[in-house]
């Protein structure tokens, strides 16, 4: 049971409602349902073959997990290295407590800059921090320029899974949205070569004026000061290296230790995500170089609630996440709702762990829900490349809440346990309760499945079947078939 | 606020959490393929990891530099090149040199037909080829905004593995890793080519080593 409190993030990083009441609403967007099911089914088996070609993928992912453990056991001495060699190259780095600290950190830096707008690269922190609304209300107009984050600008709409954020859409809705969204546009199929073309012209425009970029960063490397982001269209490498002023977010929990750790990473990422040998473009620097690229670098390192999730020796595991969306693409739950029924920027099995432990799960809050999201079928582990457990964590996660609720009047589980207690602790009351168990077998259909039961028993099957108990208990074959014989 | 308060907090934070729960000191397993560079690198693996990323590999002889980049140039087009790039790689194309006292201006690029390069090396189980802003490379600018990119790659540059690649490459240098030409999968998971980096990208696999330098790679 967790005693110690630290400081939540905050951001967008919940739900309005509870996972079961979003996750309803979602399931009744069909074309959501057949985009997401189609793209993830895709995936997965671009990805098995990505791994297979790898004789000593078991081996990377236990370096992968045990430098992320290491990371996280060293933590302060890594940032402090991290901070001292980027400074050392002529970087600034900036430390923000919470989201709204960081905001206001790039805030202030793009004022001082002198300009109205800036180019994004992709950045789930960002995402997290609400950046882009944060600017917007400053009078600083944020473009995104990875394809998927300005369909979802373009479309005023919320991102649904961490690599691929406009999953949720097809082609058709893509090209609807440019229509009607991107200036310069007027006809287009809905191919997805010219889509993608009509990005690009919108975008070069951008890129090639631009004075501040920001971005997120995969990785950082302690030893070096060395950046990394990992990408495939380009518009990193435009927004890393054009403009005059480059910021760059990252979690405190994306830290690595040496260089020649990103060997493994480099190796896990691109295979678990996009399903590649190596994605098209990986951009390295390290502070600012006179007459290539920017000559302004700032790192903002974020905590926003990681701090707090690094106490629980369980949970903070989900801090090592690499944020490839291996477990989301497997997730038998995310296939069929999507990424917005969670609620958070971070959904599928890594958000179902990570949300609730960044924000905490407080009574009513719609993030405690999301650790029962989940079959526990176990996919997401055996995918993750970085070997996190997330259904141990869940089962952790959930027994936190009810723990932390078990002082509040008794719901129906409660009152359930309780009844199964009473029976449970006396041999004759268990015996006469194994009796009358069995009398359910009349409702069981031939395949010995009970599908339907009453109230209350009906809250359990309008979800799920029950197999049905079997003719005899043990004691009763015992007594038949050996007397009073004992074991 | 004073912006030594919040790294101060930040890190109060980050020890605490950690003195509530510690941690065991961890032991790294290594037992990933971490064999040494042997000397030299599958040349043919290479050819065929960058050819399936849609990369166009072509190996020619060192003479034949020229000739090769030549026919790859449309009529009338001219190559953007960093200062170093030798001449016997031009001979046929009209070129814009980028020089640090005349760096060439965004518009500039944007007209090039194409740029050439060297690599500081390149990955066969890949198929990367990883610059460093080195000699024949230039700046980073230079192979991002024209449409066209023509690699050279001596085969004394080509390491098998990603750890190979990591053993011998310098982190204080700005460093892209390039595999294939710029794509996306962000409309349905279906992969495109082309948004945002050079549109085509040319490999041409030398046989022989760099010439007028020591084989770079003794890792």
């Amino acid at each position: 049971m967790r005693t110690f409190l630290g400081t939540p993030g905050e951001g967008n990083l919940r739900g309005e409602v509870p996972f079961p009441i979003a996750a309803r609403r979602e399931l009744r967007n069909t074309q959501m349902r057949r985009n997401v099911g189609h793209a993830t089914r895709t995936i997965r088996a671009k990805r098995l073959a990505a791994v297979a070609e790898c004789p000593d993928w078991e081996q990377l992912r236990a370096a992968g997990s045990a430098l992320k453990a290491d990371t996280m056991a060293r933590l302060p001495e890594l940032l402090d290295e991290l901070e001292r060699n980027v400074v050392a190259r002529g970087g600034c780095v900036h430390w923000a407590r919470d989201a709204t600290e960081a905001n206001e950190i790039i805030t202030g830096i793009v004022r001082a800059c002198g300009t109205d707008e800036i180019v994004k690269v992709k950045s789930m922190a960002t995402q997290e921090m609400g950046l882009n609304e944060h600017l917007e209300a400053q009078g600083i107009a944020a473009v995104e320029t990875d394809l998927a984050e300005l369909i979802v600008q373009l479309g005023r709409d919320k991102p649904s899974h961490i690599l691929v954020p406009a999953i949720h859409r097809n082609r058709a809705e893509i090209r609807e949205i440019f229509r009607q969204n991107m200036p310069g546009v007027d006809d287009l199929t809905d191919d997805p070569q010219v889509l993608a073309m009509a990005a690009r012209e919108y975008l070069r425009r951008k890129f090639l004026s631009a004075k501040v970029a920001v971005s997120g960063a995969n990785f950082g490397v302690a030893e070096t000061g060395s950046l990394v982001v990992v990408e495939s269209e380009g518009n990193g490498r435009m927004c890393l290296t054009l403009p005059q002023t480059l910021i760059t977010v990252m979690g405190i929990e994306k830290v690595v230790p040496r260089f020649t750790d990103l060997e493994v990473f480099m190796q896990l990422l691109p295979r678990s995500s996009t399903a590649e040998r190596m994605n098209p473009y990986t951009s390295m620097w390290t502070g600012v170089y006179p007459g290539d690229g920017p000559q302004e670098f700032h790192l903002v390192l974020l905590d926003n609630g990681r701090s707090a999730v690094l106490a629980d020796p369980v949970g903070r595991a989900a801090l090592h996440c690499i944020r490839c969306s291996a477990c989301l693409n497997v997730c038998p739950v995310y296939e069929r709702t999507g990424g917005h029924a969670y609620g958070s920027v971070y959904p599928g099995p890594i958000g179902a762990i990570l949300s609730p432990q960044l924000t905490g799960q407080g009574h009513g809050d719609p993030n405690a829900s999301l650790p029962y999201a989940s079959t526990l079928c176990g996919a997401c582990f055996d995918a993750c490349p970085v070997k996190i457990d997330i259904p141990r964590i869940l089962v952790h996660l959930r027994a936190d809440h009810i723990d932390a609720e078990r002082d509040r009047l008794p719901s129906g589980q409660d009152l359930a346990m309780k009844a199964a207690a009473w029976a449970m602790r006396s041999p004759r009351r268990f015996a006469l309760a194994e009796k009358a168990l069995a009398a359910t077998r009349v409702v069981a259909g031939p395949d010995e499945r009970i599908t339907m039961l009453p109230w209350p028993g009906s809250r359990w099957t309008a979800s799920r079947d029950v197999t049905a108990p079997p003719p005899e208990t043990f004691r009763q074959w015992w007594e038949r078939t050996h007397g009073t014989e004992r074991l | 606020m004073n912006p030594r308060d919040a790294r101060a907090v930040v890190l109060a934070r980050i020890q605490s959490a950690l003195a509530n729960a510690p941690t065991e000191p961890v032991e790294v397993p290594r037992d990933y393929d971490r064999r040494p560079f042997s000397g030299a690198g599958d040349l043919e693996r290479f050819a065929m990891t960058v050819a399936e990323y849609r990369a166009h590999a072509i190996r020619v002889a060192g003479s034949d530099i020229a000739a090769t980049i030549a026919s790859l140039i449309p009529r009338g087009g001219f190559v953007a090149t960093p200062s170093d790039v030798p001449i016997n790689w031009t001979d046929g194309v009209d070129t814009m040199v980028d020089r640090n006292s005349a760096p060439l201006s965004i518009e500039q690029l944007d007209r090039a037909a194409a740029v050439i390069t060297g690599c500081a090396l390149a990955v066969a189980a890949t198929g990367t080829i990883v610059l460093d802003a080195g000699a024949t490379q230039g700046r980073r600018a230079l192979t991002l905004v024209p449409d066209h990119h023509i690699c050279v790659v001596f085969s004394d540059q080509v390491v098998d593995t990603i750890p190979q690649a990591f053993a011998a490459l310098d982190p204080t240098r700005p460093l892209t890793l390039i595999s294939g030409p710029s794509a996306t999968s962000d409309i349905e998971l279906t992969r495109v080519e082309g948004v945002h980096g050079p549109r085509t990208l040319d490999v041409l696999l030398v046989d022989g080593p760099q010439p007028g330098r020591q084989a770079k790679l003794h890792v």
